[in-house]
């Protein structure tokens, strides 16, 4: 495929393209594979390393089996130290409200996480990230169920756009789907003689770009903002495996859109629990959130080890 | 919490409505329409994107369904038109044409995509 180095001025642009071809960024950054752009998702982890910041997040969650409600104001930073190399760390302020007894507020536990970028196959649309996070013991409030131990949870997320589906079948090549399974390892058995089980973790986004309808399936008017939508329905749960809470189930199931700008995108899902021990009735989350790497292309937004 | 909600609502706001002149290039619409059937070979096919481009990492070509390519060799970024990106064709024969694209916009992000339209009988 040409580039635009046609007649004349080919020296100058020469010139020109030396000094920025180790500026143009890669294409992992913000969740690309090849045509395919995946939003960050916000139950299911990315499978993207990213310069990006949800700020902030508000999560009004179901009430609890025993009646209490929790609410959390939430941020999470995602950068790239390397081009296939990032971390992330995320905290909230939470606060509880449970049946006559006094409202309790403060801060949640740390998480951070580091991450490695698998792969990206860009003809395929697909992603993989291996990742291993970690939630600190004695980071959070212990009223707010703050844990007195440390988690680690190695985890692999992927990412499949489905464009690559015969063309005979235009409507459905728009779907992609992301995806997280893990494992919990609390490093304390017991807390206040209540066990602390090692955890199965799995969840999905299924996602339908109208972007990617628009720009490379069948152009069928849509313009902005419409075309810059994805509706999407994300599913999260977690099994204990073991220390005599073996088949418990937790989850959500949470449909909702999302909206990605040039620099910042804008997601809200209603919180549908998915098991009896989750909770009952419903609540909802909103999040902005930005990319570091589009406000920023030529500073904090590239990986770290591009700033000098 | 109020002061803050408010210097987060006017950094988004400010963000929001900055000059559309860096980010991602996506395909905002083209000529002929992603996915469209035409009675008649088009003499350019025509791309216009969202942020501007850098001509020098920016490029694009026609195929048949044989995978040869009917264009002309002659993309480019037409004066005046800093997000457009265009390219002559040969007259084409009824059948399938895959148009792909491969830009860098103005600030370095790189993004790429496929689409086809049709000729009709």
């Amino acid at each position: 495929m040409p580039s635009i180095l046609a007649n004349g001025r080919r020296t100058q642009l020469a010139l020109v393209a030396a000094l920025m071809i180790t500026q143009i960024d890669d294409a992992l950054a913000h969740g690309f594979a090849g045509e395919r752009f995946f939003p960050a998702t916000i139950l299911t982890d990315d499978p993207f390393v990213a310069d990006e910041i949800s700020l902030p997040q508000v999560t009004v969650n179901p009430p609890a089996p025993d009646g209490s409600r929790t609410t959390g104001i939430e941020i999470d930073l995602s950068k790239r130290i390397t081009p296939n190399v990032g971390f992330t760390i995320g905290d909230q302020w939470q606060c509880l409200e449970q049946p006559g007894l006094p409202m309790v507020a403060g801060i949640d536990a740390l998480r951070t996480g580091a991450q490695y970028q698998l792969f990206v196959d860009g003809p395929h649309q697909a992603l993989g990230l291996l990742g291993l996070n970690a939630t600190w013991g004695h980071t959070g409030r212990a009223a707010l169920g703050a844990p007195d131990f440390t988690t680690l949870s190695p985890t692999f997320n992927f990412g499949k756009g489905f464009g690559d589906l015969p063309r005979s079948v235009p409507y459905l090549r728009p779907f992609a789907i992301t995806g997280n399974l893990g494992f919990d390892f609390p490093t304390k058995a017991t807390s206040a003689d209540m066990p602390n089980p090692t955890s199965f973790s799995y969840g999905f986004a299924f996602e339908y770009s109208l972007s990617y309808l628009e720009c490379c399936v069948k152009d069928v008017g849509l313009r902005a903002p419409f075309n810059q939508l994805f509706p999407l329905v994300e599913v999260s749960f977690s099994t204990a495996m073991n220390r005599g809470m073996g088949g418990q189930t937790t989850g959500t199931i949470q449909p909702g859109i999302i909206w990605a700008g040039p620099y910042f995108q804008i997601g809200a899902e209603a919180i549908l629990p998915a098991t009896r021990l989750t909770g009952h009735g419903y609540g909802g989350v909103v999040q902005l959130h930005f990319y570091l790497d589009d406000i920023f292309p030529r500073s904090i937004g590239r990986p770290i080890s591009e700033w000098w | 919490m109020r002061g803050i909600l408010m210097a987060l609502v006017a950094g988004t706001m400010a963000i929001g409505n900055a000059p559309p002149a860096r980010a991602h290039a996506f395909l905002d619409h083209a000529s002929p329409a992603v996915g469209s059937s035409l009675s008649d070979s088009p003499p350019i096919v025509a791309l216009w994107f969202t942020q501007d481009l850098e001509p020098a990492f920016s490029g694009m070509m026609v195929t048949n369904e044989a995978g040869q390519r009917v264009d002309l060799g002659n993309a480019q970024i037409p004066p005046g038109s800093p997000a457009e990106l265009q390219i002559g064709v040969r007259p084409l024969a009824p059948g399938t044409y895959l148009v792909s694209w491969h830009v860098v916009s103005v600030d370095t992000h790189p993004t790429e995509g496929t689409f086809t339209f049709d000729i009709k009988p």
